[in-house]
């Protein structure tokens, strides 16, 4: 078999080209998602028999912390990817994914919080889900700090993939931190093999905002990566083309 | 290939001798830190007591991280490093002595300074042994996983020791909550063996996984 065509995804002019036809496919798919599932999440959805309106908050917060911790998961795939078969665009999208997973992990604390005030009476708990999504976000901020740090591109890609992947065994002990310590946290809301415990009315809805938002991310990520690409190869022929084109 | 470990040790063990101050240095620091907590939270032997595991292994962690930040500086520096990568010998095993030489150098040396420091805090001498086990295989941990942030910053001009804690700390938190709990189930009377098995356990995975990230982080510092 030909390994050829999988090289071909590496190429940044071929991502560069491909990504501009994927763009407003991404955008509309991700803005009529994320408008279903906010108006049927914030407005029909049934109230919750115990917490009322508040749970609502729920189709934020589950979406980011999902999105979260399968951004970091991405971060290690591509830093794989970037360090097997040294593709430049895998360090491309470990660069852009990261800013973009440590603010998912702040929306993610930051919802919760407000949501854990007036369901538990506190802003905040050393609570293990709690305390492990907090060191997701730093680990967000080291591999950005190790980018920051080394001044030449291709030692700073390499480390950061190794970074990447060496802190990638955090993220079982966040995943599972709530079945295996029983505290505040309530279990996971959604798995895959199980039927959940809500009503289809109030996770139907949630499941549209999880699609929203990672389509939302695949949007901001592709356009990130656009601009960096850009920025990267602006001495080559297609990309002042292409700056050309759009000016 | 044993002579080239027996020489690697060699070589390590003369050079801590001819600077006593970089084995010295993570001992004392290890043993004003946790000076400073008596003084500042007050006294009181029960308190001291409740706190006790949580400050020596806070302490051990920080003591760790900052003398792990010279590890391979000066061996960059005058060029050790780049014959190492080059050597025929497998990079993995020379790293892996390397750690186990710090780890013997400042592991096990604060792991004998424990004892002494754990009574003055007002640990009963039963959970004594059971915090030098703990600490004796979650310093070894700690070696390992901090060498890879040492590893990655190695090329960094105007050191990375700040960096280092920022890359390496969070990997620190599992063995931390290890350590602690089961001076907590000790201090409580409970049955402790299960704690141990799971120390034993990260410190068998960090010693067979960690040579290989080591190794890769010194590869891409060299090639800079």
């Amino acid at each position: 078999m030909s390994w050829t065509f999988f090289h071909k995804l590496g190429s940044p002019k071929w991502f560069y080209e491909i990504s501009s036809k994927l763009l407003p496919w991404v955008a509309v798919f991700s803005l009529l998602m994320l408008a279903v599932g906010l108006v049927w999440g914030l407005v029909f959805a049934p109230e919750d028999y115990q917490q009322g309106n508040s749970f609502r908050i729920i189709y934020i917060h589950v979406p980011a912390a999902i999105l979260a911790q399968s951004c970091y998961m991405m971060l290690a795939v591509a830093g794989v990817v970037g360090l097997v078969w040294r593709m430049k665009l895998a360090d491309v999208a470990l660069q852009c994914a990261a800013p973009i997973g440590a603010w998912m992990t702040l929306v993610a604390l930051f919802t919760g919080s407000i949501w854990g005030k007036p369901t538990w009476g506190t802003y905040w708990e050393w609570d293990a889900r709690l305390t492990s999504m907090l060191i997701l976000l730093f680990l967000y901020f080291g591999i950005m700090a190790l980018r920051m740090a080394i001044s030449n591109r291709d030692t700073a890609a390499k480390a950061t993939a190794v970074m990447a992947i060496v802190g990638v065994i955090n993220i079982p002990i966040i995943k599972y931190s709530v079945d295996w310590w029983n505290t505040l946290h309530q279990p996971a809301t959604f798995t895959i093999t199980e039927k959940p415990a809500m009503p289809p009315e109030m996770w139907m809805p949630l499941l549209v905002m999880v699609l929203a938002f990672y389509g939302l991310f695949t949007l901001n990520l592709l356009m990130r990566m656009r601009l960096e690409v850009l920025r990267r190869e602006h001495k080559t022929r297609w990309a002042r083309a292409a700056l050309e084109s759009n000016t | 290939m044993r002579s080239v470990i027996w020489q690697l040790l060699q070589r390590e063990w003369q050079l801590s001798w001819r600077r006593p101050g970089d084995v010295l240095n993570p001992l004392v620091f290890f043993a004003m830190v946790i000076t400073l907590f008596p003084l500042a939270v007050g006294p009181e032997p029960q308190m001291l007591q409740r706190m006790a595991s949580g400050v020596i292994w806070v302490a051990a962690l920080l003591a760790t991280l900052l003398s792990l930040d010279g590890l391979f500086r000066s061996d960059f520096e005058d060029g050790s490093l780049e014959q190492w990568v080059l050597s025929p010998h497998p990079l993995t095993l020379l790293v892996l002595v390397k750690v186990l030489h710090h780890w013997l150098m400042c592991g096990v040396l604060l792991v004998l300074l424990t004892p002494l420091l754990g009574t003055m805090l007002a640990l009963p001498w039963s959970v004594i042994p059971v915090l030098c086990v703990t600490l004796l295989l979650g310093t070894a941990v700690l070696s390992l996983l901090g060498a890879i942030g040492a590893a990655l910053t190695v090329g960094l001009k105007g050191g990375g020791s700040m960096l280092l804690a920022l890359l390496i700390l969070p990997l620190y938190i599992p063995v931390l909550i290890l350590g602690t709990g089961t001076m907590d189930a000790a201090l409580q009377g409970l049955p402790v063996q299960g704690y141990l098995l799971w120390m034993s356990c990260l410190a068998v995975l960090a010693l067979s996984l960690s040579p290989l990230a080591i190794a890769a982080g010194l590869r891409i510092g060299v090639s800079e």
